[in-house]
């Protein structure tokens, strides 16, 4: 028995494999297995924006364009230190966060509740599509005058916007985060009695939370979108209304520090929300 | 505790997937179910453990589960069913969070299961860190954890590989061995069924019907003997003979559908 075992383990020698086309001489497998693997450079960006700054600032300090029609960073830099230094920066941007603060927290809180109850419940569902589906691609900011003629000219109908836009993205990132929690989870908690409420708490919730906070990522967008515009239509303070008085004055330097400031905004928000998913999707 | 299956069939829509298929498990009996694939096995196990209403007939308890049972008819799933957001030991207790143990009882109860299963220092570990067999075993410890009755497993090894699926049937094996837990075992592989089990329901294709109930004549203390392999070959030979032309049928089947 040994005998029959050692020799089905017997492997062919090494040389065999030379023998058949000893005359070929061997070559290296051509490899075929890269691309498709896009990743971002950790300082390929900064430097990118960098070289675009200071192409930018030859331009305005060369004389090569008009600084009327773009004025230099340098120029734009300055005006956001004065804006600063007077107050009128601080002014504008606590009247602009207080309508997202508040426009973003109502629409969030709305939409939580009914994307939860369409995600959960089979009346909700029949009837919350139907009526996202209908109002969702109506541009929020075309609804502003009707919105000043219930509420009235002051910080409501903006307010209003903002929330209006804000809740049907979260809606739907919400029911479809709750669409997206595996089912063999939920049946899992079942079959150990788990009751209704803990299931959402400790199922539903935790594996919604990645839509969820990707749709955070689009709402404080189009938060800052709709305040903007709201603002430009109607208020007296606010980066909106200050970037558009920039430009009836033709005061272009103004104007784009203001554009820059709600960049800044954009990228304060977008690291928060990194910075959220980073603490509460560690398991991924 | 008795697990009954009395009449049950099941459509879904126009498919007729069981057809009056009924069997007893008695207390502390391990019965495995195999057939042809698509024969209904996973479903019956879920109208078994209540996570599905039959179309007819239904599923029975006879018997008072044992008094310190926390839920008598607990499923082993085949894809784990972890919380990924939890830890092992969070997953372990998940189910009793509302169960009114007291936080003593609930560690005792979680530290015994995760000692039972060698997770003991895992207990921190996320399930994403963890290989296919220590998920899996993650969700023994959280089936022990309730003290079942009757463990209700839908093909527990059949996502993992062949060394870890021996290692993971030795501890059902010693898991089941003093009988206080009874277990329904889905599988489609027939050695697990034979070294397993005490009885083997052998189902038809789509729609699957009771074919044949095997008694595995010999103790599972015989069947772990050595000299024991021939027997449980040929008894698995005599299963295999049993599906083999349904079985050819039904991967046809799956092939035109």
């Amino acid at each position: 028995m040994p005998s029959v075992r050692s020799s089905m383990l017997d492997r062919a020698p090494s040389q065999d494999r030379q023998q058949g086309d000893a005359a070929a001489k061997p070559r290296p497998v051509a490899f075929r297995g890269g691309g498709f693997t896009p990743a971002a450079g950790r300082y390929s960006g900064w430097i990118a924006l960098a070289l675009v700054i200071a192409l930018w600032q030859l331009a305005g300090s060369a004389g090569w364009v008009n600084p009327l029609f773009l004025p230099a960073p340098s120029a734009i830099a300055v005006a956001i230190y004065k804006l600063a230094i007077s107050g009128a920066l601080w002014h504008h941007l606590s009247w602009s966060m207080l309508r997202i603060g508040t426009g973003w927290m109502l629409g969030t809180a709305a939409g939580v509740i009914v994307g939860f109850a369409i995600g959960l419940s089979t009346l909700a569902r029949g009837v919350g599509i139907t009526f996202i589906s209908a109002l969702f691609p109506i541009p929020k900011i075309a609804l502003l005058p009707l919105l000043i003629l219930w509420l009235g000219i002051g910080e409501e109908p903006k307010i209003a916007t903002i929330a209006l836009g804000v809740f049907f993205s979260t809606a739907i990132s919400v029911y479809s985060g709750v669409d997206a929690v595996p089912r063999n989870l939920i049946r899992m908690a079942q079959s150990f009695n788990v009751p209704f409420h803990l299931i959402v708490r400790r199922v539903i919730w935790p594996g919604a939370l990645p839509s969820i906070l990707a749709g955070f990522r689009i709402t404080a967008s189009v938060a800052l979108l709709l305040v903007v515009s709201a603002e430009m239509i109607g208020a007296e303070y606010g980066i909106g209304a200050f970037v558009l008085q920039a430009g009836n004055l033709m005061q272009t330097d103004q104007l784009l520090a203001g554009v820059v400031i709600l960049s800044l905004f954009g990228l304060v928000v977008g690291k928060f929300i990194n910075l959220l998913e980073t603490r509460l999707l560690h398991w991924r | 505790m008795d697990l009954i299956a009395d009449h049950i069939s099941h459509r879904f829509g126009a498919l007729d997937v069981l057809d009056k298929v009924s069997f007893t498990v008695r207390s502390g009996e391990v019965v495995a179910i195999v057939g042809p694939s698509g024969c209904g096995k996973s479903t019956l196990l879920s109208i078994l453990g209540g996570l599905l209403r039959p179309s007819e007939g239904q599923a029975e308890l006879r018997g008072a589960p044992p008094a310190d049972s926390l839920n008598p008819l607990t499923f082993v799933f085949q894809d784990f069913a972890l919380l990924p957001w939890c830890t092992v030991e969070e997953n372990v207790a998940f189910p009793l969070a509302h169960t009114g143990l007291s936080p003593t009882e609930r560690r005792a109860v979680i530290d015994d299961a995760l000692r039972r299963t060698g997770l003991s220092d895992f207990r921190g570990t996320y399930p994403k860190q963890l290989s296919g067999g220590m998920r899996q075993r993650v969700g023994i410890a959280r089936a022990l954890a309730v003290r079942p009755a009757i463990l209700l497993m839908d093909e527990p090894l059949s996502a993992l590989d062949s060394q870890t699926r021996e290692l993971l049937m030795e501890d059902f094996i010693r898991l089941l061995a003093d009988g206080a837990m009874g277990a329904v075992y889905v599988t489609h592989n027939l050695e697990e069924a034979v070294r397993l089990a005490d009885r083997i329901v052998v189902l038809s294709r789509r729609p699957g019907r009771v074919r044949e109930v095997v008694t595995i004549s010999m103790t599972r203390d015989e069947r772990g003997a050595i000299d024991a392999r021939g027997k449980l070959l040929a008894l698995q030979n005599e299963l295999w003979s049993l599906i083999r032309e349904e079985a050819i049928d039904a991967e046809r089947e799956v092939q035109h559908a």
